[in-house]
């Protein structure tokens, strides 16, 4: 079993969810992450996704693009990552995932990225760009390298298609929760009705809800009906504002789900 | 089936989207069953003789198509080589050929059931086109535009207005073309059930590339048929301008299996390739991912998009289609580029010799085919894609002649 499943299962098991905050790596200079990093598994974080900045952020929302602009003017490159996530790896020991576009991916070398990545410790990788379709090359590089490739679901998804791409899942799924792009959101339209316990049941690993979670009350929604939860830009925004009591309190929130008794 | 000493006629893209090894679909997965829909629709509109003809009463009657194909007798004898023909895309309605695809994809929404209409614009040609089509088939349209690019092309902002459109503006990133396409995928993915958004560049995932240039065959289709009426042969060379790559695909998709026809793609130079300020990524980058395709693109060692540079709005754009990728590699086209200074040249000398004021786009070609056709016979033939006329491009052109090369 993936490192990452296993994490995600025993927060499960110990009568909360999972919870992956989502950091940007040199938002604040690639000085900061050990610390950032140290302070989110302290604070009981399941795992931790971290993004690479990209110029051209497509999928996200303008907390995070802004975070990666800030992380490209303080002259982070993935390969920096990849060097600074190598260096500090001992002290950390929560599963670490990239998130990245494929540009940078494909610029560093698709065989030397996976490479590297498995070097450097990293559990899982998740690239918003590589739809199903597009996944096989990348897929194989990373397994040879014992990588999980982590897939997003919309629940939005025809079910052959959503039942197609969880097949081919790996370390969990990441069912994203609204059409739309990372962000903060107050509702969620009701589309998610039914959908998440659906994914769920069709899934063999776990399902982690994500996009626009970033409220307590959201943390604990979301928890019960799937594994756990991923949050960007709450988290991302709290970070770079200095103050890390929202962090605390969405990760402990998850802590007890109080999953009502059956 | 055919045999070896048979050529094998051009046909990409293959199923997935590739031509060669460019295009595909690297788009999040929300969108994804959007563009197999799209797909779909597509196929079933090509073969529907009703949304055909649909099609070509709009171009005939509304957008003045076949526009026509004209010899530029005093442009020839200036450059004293080679017979020189414009393609006079200029004269379509709205101005250049982004009309083409425009109405054609609005159609095509149209018959899916969307009911709103978004597209990316620079200059503001693209996003004219799409409104004015929105406007004709009463469908609601929205036009994302670089917070920059709305400062340079006021008027065109404007002009879309007048046409019913709302234009967002993008203050993402350097505010230009490039943020406008992130803005508007962003606003896709989260409005894809009853949206449909007009790419009008041959770029962006399968099946858009294929679209946009079927869209924009006509102007080689006609070329071709109307070169073979005028001088009972195929030109020798044609010339278009490269930015993503629409005009230059329409025009030379239709000649690509005749080996005797050179085709020129013109990319901008800016203020030269050797300053690193210009935008041509087929010239001077390198391929990668971006806006759904794999393509050449303008990028740093560690795979950040470079900003494009030039004057000319239209091609202010750091890719080159999955298409001309393609081409670029096998060699059946040959690319170049042309800097500012000599686009701004061939807009005076166009101006002067015929009295047509090209868009600061079609200069560039207008530049390199002047110089190709100067090296060339008195009987051969060179054709131009004249793919827009430049009164939008007046006020630049102004401020460029009086900050630089003196007088006009």
């Amino acid at each position: 079993m993936s490192e990452i499943t296993k994490a995600i299962l025993k927060a499960r098991e110990s009568g909360g969810c999972a919870f992956v905050p989502y950091i940007m790596a040199g938002d604040g200079g690639l000085g900061r992450l050990k610390e950032d990093l140290l302070f989110l598994q302290e604070a009981g974080a399941t795992a931790v996704e971290l993004g690479i900045p990209f110029s051209d952020p497509a999928a996200d929302g303008p907390v995070i693009q802004e975070a990666g602009l800030r992380a490209l003017a303080a002259g982070t490159t993935l390969k920096a990552v990849i060097e600074e996530v190598k260096a500090i790896r001992e002290d950390v020991h929560i599963p670490i995932i990239f998130m990245t576009y494929l540009n940078p991916v494909l610029s560093y070398g698709m065989a030397g990225f996976a490479n590297d990545c498995q070097e450097a410790g990293i559990a899982g990788v998740i690239v918003p760009d590589v739809p199903f379709e597009e996944s096989g090359p990348l897929e194989d590089c990373l397994r040879m390298n014992g990588i999980d490739l982590i897939r997003l679901i919309p629940l939005s998804a025809p079910e052959d298609r959503i039942r197609k791409i969880a097949e081919a899942a790996e370390g969990f799924i990441y069912a994203v929760t609204v059409d739309g792009i990372t962000g903060v959101r107050d509702s969620f339209g009701g589309t998610t009705d039914g959908r998440l316990e659906q994914l769920k049941e069709i899934a063999d690993i776990p399902v982690l809800a994500g996009f626009g979670i970033s409220t307590p009350d959201h943390v604990r929604d979301f928890g019960r009906a799937a594994d756990g939860v991923i949050v960007g830009s709450a988290i991302v925004d709290a970070l770079h504002r200095g103050d890390k009591e929202p962090i605390k309190e969405l990760i402990s929130s998850a802590k007890n789900i109080a999953v009502p008794a059956e | 089936m055919a045999n070896t000493t048979e050529k094998v006629a051009y046909s990409a893209p293959d199923e997935t989207g590739r031509f060669g090894e460019y295009g595909g679909r690297f788009v999040p997965e929300t969108l994804m069953p959007a563009l197999l829909e799209l797909e779909t629709a597509y196929r079933e509109a090509k073969k529907d003789p009703a949304f055909v003809a649909q099609l070509d009463h709009y171009l005939k009657d509304y957008v003045g198509r076949e526009n026509p194909l004209y010899f530029a007798e005093r442009l020839t004898e200036a450059a004293g080589g080679a017979k020189i023909y414009l393609k006079r895309e200029d004269l379509n309605h709205t101005g250049a050929h982004k009309i083409n695809n425009a109405i054609g994809q609005a159609l095509l929404a149209k018959r899916m059931g969307k009911t709103k209409i978004i597209a990316e614009t620079g200059a503001g040609q693209h996003g004219v086109a799409t409104a004015t089509a929105c406007a004709l088939l009463d469908m609601e349209c929205l036009v994302f535009m670089g917070k920059e690019d709305i400062r340079r092309q006021e008027l065109n902002v404007f002009r879309m207005e007048l046409l019913g459109a709302s234009v967002v503006s993008v203050d993402q990133g350097s505010g230009t073309l490039k943020d406008a396409v992130n803005e508007a995928l962003r606003y896709w993915v989260a409005n894809v059930s009853d949206t449909h958004y007009v790419i009008g560049s041959a770029l962006g995932p399968h099946p858009f590339p294929e679209i946009v240039r079927d869209f924009q065959r006509v102007i080689g289709v006609e070329t071709r048929r109307q070169i073979l009426e005028k001088e009972g042969r195929l030109p020798d060379a044609v010339v278009a301008c490269v930015g993503g790559g629409s005009n230059s695909i329409g025009m030379f998709h239709p000649f690509v299996d005749d080996a005797g026809v050179a085709l020129h793609g013109v990319e901008a130079a800016g203020s030269g390739i050797e300053t690193g300020k210009h935008a041509a990524a087929l010239t001077g980058g390198r391929p990668g991912a971006l806006h759904g395709a794999y393509m050449y693109l303008l990028q740093d060692e560690a795979g950040q998009i470079n900003e494009a540079h030039s004057i000319s709005a239209g091609l202010d754009y750091p890719g080159a289609g999955p298409e001309h990728s393609h081409f670029r590699d096998t060699g059946r086209v040959t690319y170049s580029s042309v800097t500012d200074e000599q686009a701004l040249e061939a807009l005076k000398m166009l101006s002067r010799k015929e009295g047509i004021l090209p868009a600061l786009e079609s200069s560039h070609a207008v530049h390199y085919a002047v110089e190709l056709a100067s090296g060339m016979s008195t009987d051969q033939i060179v054709v131009i894609c004249l793919s827009g006329r430049g009164d939008k491009d007046v006020i630049t052109v102004r401020d460029a002649l009086k900050g630089g090369n003196g007088n006009v």
